[in-house]
């Protein structure tokens, strides 16, 4: 048994691109129709991927990276998949956005177009790519597929507001990846290899006439992460594409941007944590990230609808770990993860919870304008009409009121980060790390000035915004309770108990998250399971 | 060949970036293609240009780079080629639907 273990482990690394693509082709055989057999292929394949990825993350924290060598060629040549704690960690959570998107989709919108599963799989694909990727190609290739699999996502329900926003979401996406390539190409130019392990060797040996190039071409490729991690000024495209996009695709975009983030933090460490280039770049870091934030917390206090305010908000947690990133210290990168898992979940929870508040506040008001695709024959065949034969969304419960509330409240205090949820936790581990609490009578530098600006502001205007759009939605003259299905209830439910869970869990999941970042910093560890074959390539042992 | 190269792939940018920049949606995809097949260059730049390489192994030249055409960006630039293609088609279906859903090809769905 524990020898069958072993010899599968090392294929738990690629399961999570190859489940979901998978499960896709099997729904794409499926036809239109037939919803709720793929709800239920779609949840039993986000459950097993949820599964696979803690399985992932328990390894990776016991016995350090997993390399997955695609035909046995060494790394540096072949295709390299490698799970460490970071790429377990964001897997974990993006698949739980997964699985709660999906539940919330089922009550209602998977009916508002067509393929709306096999694209979540393919998100799903996507994403995981994009965190087991061990080379700069391969990292192009699966941002390519969720990006693909997002245009689908964000047009789903189609309308006139989702096609203008997603024209300008494909557009500033292309013209990123063509920036991406740009910079890959001329890191490969310089240093000769694409594998991130590779080239963090490589660029500590550059000659010196050549580092300016390397510099060039990270901080090309870095302009590409920033424009999908929302950093100001490349940001105008996401308010109008995620407040536009149907709920649960909203819900599911809360972690593209931190998929940026985590390319950023992935490629800046492996890059520039020693050698002579050491640190280059963090000030703009923190400077984007600190514009980017107070820039974001502005707009919401400006915003007048709640689903440009939860947008907002995703730009103004993408800013705070911008920031966070560019101080470049352990401590504060492992508050950042931490806090980033908090900001996902509430992100995503309120989401959902918009569109069932929008769903309540405009109660008669017809779909057309929402979805004009959804047609009265989707939208009524498995809908109960009541005595006066309109058809019924949600039952209006008498506590369905009290739920929302304290379910925005919830998310307040999350985007917030007030205490005593799991975002306060977050902040004030990158606070009192940024500020060296504990280290005696060090002076707090500029910088951590800066960020502690950064990060107090931003909260009290989320506060305030959020404060003020609550008080006018739910303390209105009393009318008929929202109407709430049970899928969607329990999706919120399940992200925003998985934020409370992340509270009381806070010890071993920061624990974690500061390991995380002591591995990133001094990425030997990294380089020397990616090329050190410390787990040899399995397969080709294996044949023998 | 170098300054042939560089200026194609400055030219194909330059007006890649204007025509991106243009409020008209057609426009822009043109300048989004133009782009890319700067990209394309570029990449296959980078492998060193080179005259009289071998592409493929053949008996008797030492299997290196110093004989051989860098095949790496080759690689590259074919799969950059394919999605680029993809893309390129995806972006074209939106502008399409935009046309239809907003009666123009304004980017912004309005004159």
């Amino acid at each position: 048994m524990t020898t069958l273990v072993e010899r599968l482990a090392p294929h738990l690394a690629v399961l999570p691109i190859l489940l979901p693509m998978g499960t896709a082709a099997v729904m794409l055989l499926m036809g239109e129709g037939r919803r709720p057999a793929k709800v239920a292929l779609g949840a039993s394949a986000m459950l097993a991927g949820l599964a696979v990825s803690i399985a992932l993350l328990w390894r990776v924290s016991v016995r350090g990276p997993v390399l997955y060598v695609p035909g046995g060629w060494p790394a540096a040549y072949g295709i390299a998949v490698v799970a460490d704690g970071l790429a377990a960690f964001m897997l974990v959570l993006a698949w739980a956005l997964g699985a709660c998107a999906l539940i919330f989709a089922s009550a209602r919108w998977h009916r508002a177009g067509v393929h709306f599963h096999p694209l979540l799989q393919l998100q799903l694909m996507g994403l995981s790519g994009a965190f087991l990727a061990g080379d700069l190609f391969n990292l192009f290739v699966f941002f390519e597929i969720l990006l693909a699999a997002s245009y689908g996502l964000l047009l789903h329900g189609s309308g006139r507001s989702r096609i203008v926003a997603g024209l300008r979401y494909v557009a500033v996406n292309l013209t990123a990846s063509s920036l991406f390539l740009v910079g890959a190409t001329m890191l490969y130019g310089v240093t000769g290899t694409l594998n991130m392990a590779a080239l963090s060797e490589q660029v500590a040996h550059v000659a010196a006439g050549d580092r300016g190039l390397v510099h060039a071409g990270a901080a090309i490729l870095a302009v590409a992460f920033l424009a999908k991690a929302a950093a100001w000024p490349l940001n105008l495209w996401l308010v109008p594409a995620y407040s536009a996009a149907t709920a649960p695709a909203a819900a599911v975009f809360a972690i593209l941007t931190k998929v940026g983030v985590y390319a950023l933090l992935r490629m800046w460490t492996l890059l520039f944590s020693g050698g002579p280039s050491v640190a280059f770049g963090s000030d703009a870091l923190l400077l984007f990230g600190a514009v980017t934030a107070s820039l974001a917390a502005l707009a919401m206090i400006g915003a007048s609808r709640l689903a440009q305010q939860a947008a907002l908000s995703v730009i103004v947690s993408a800013g705070t770990l911008l920031a966070a990133l560019g101080l470049g210290r352990d401590a504060v990168t492992g508050g950042a993860l931490f806090y980033l898992t908090s900001s996902a979940l509430s992100a995503s929870a309120l989401f959902l919870l918009v569109d069932v508040v929008e769903r309540w506040q405009n109660a008669g008001a017809t779909l057309d304008d929402k979805a004009p695709y959804l047609s009265p024959a989707l939208e009524e065949r498995d809908v109960n009409l009541d005595d006066e034969q309109e058809p019924l969304v949600g039952y209006p419960f008498p506590a369905s009121t009290a739920f929302l509330g304290l379910a925005f409240m919830a998310c307040m205090l999350l985007v917030a980060g007030l205490p005593p949820l799991s975002s306060f936790v977050g902040k004030f581990a990158m606070l009192s790390a940024a500020v060296g609490a504990g280290d005696g009578a060090a002076p707090i530098t500029g910088r951590a000035w800066v960020f502690l600006g950064v990060l107090v502001g931003t909260g009290f205007a989320s506060l305030f915004a959020l404060t003020r759009t609550g008080i006018r939605i739910f303390w209105s003259p009393a009318r008929e309770g929202p109407r709430i299905r049970l899928a969607e209830g329990v999706s919120i439910v399940v992200l925003l108990a998985a934020c409370i869970g992340l509270t009381v869990a806070a010890g071993p999941v920061s624990r974690y998250a500061l390991d995380t970042a002591r591995a990133l910093h001094s990425p030997g560890g990294y380089v020397d399971a990616v090329l050190g074959g410390r787990i040899a390539p399995a397969t080709r042992a294996d044949v023998r | 060949m170098e300054l042939v190269l560089a200026l194609a792939i400055g030219v194909l940018t330059g007006s890649g970036a204007w025509l991106l920049l243009r409020p008209r949606t057609f426009q822009v995809i043109m300048g989004l293609s133009l782009i890319s097949y700067a990209v394309n260059l570029f990449i296959f730049s980078m492998g060193g240009l080179a005259i009289d390489k071998e592409p493929l192994l053949v008996d008797g030249v030492t299997p290196d780079l110093a004989h051989y055409a860098d095949p790496m960006p080759q690689a590259l630039v074919l799969t950059a080629i394919v999605i680029g293609f993809a893309m390129t088609a995806l972006f074209l279906v939106v502008l399409l639907a935009s046309r239809g859903s907003t009666g123009t090809d304004h980017v912004d769905g309005a004159e």
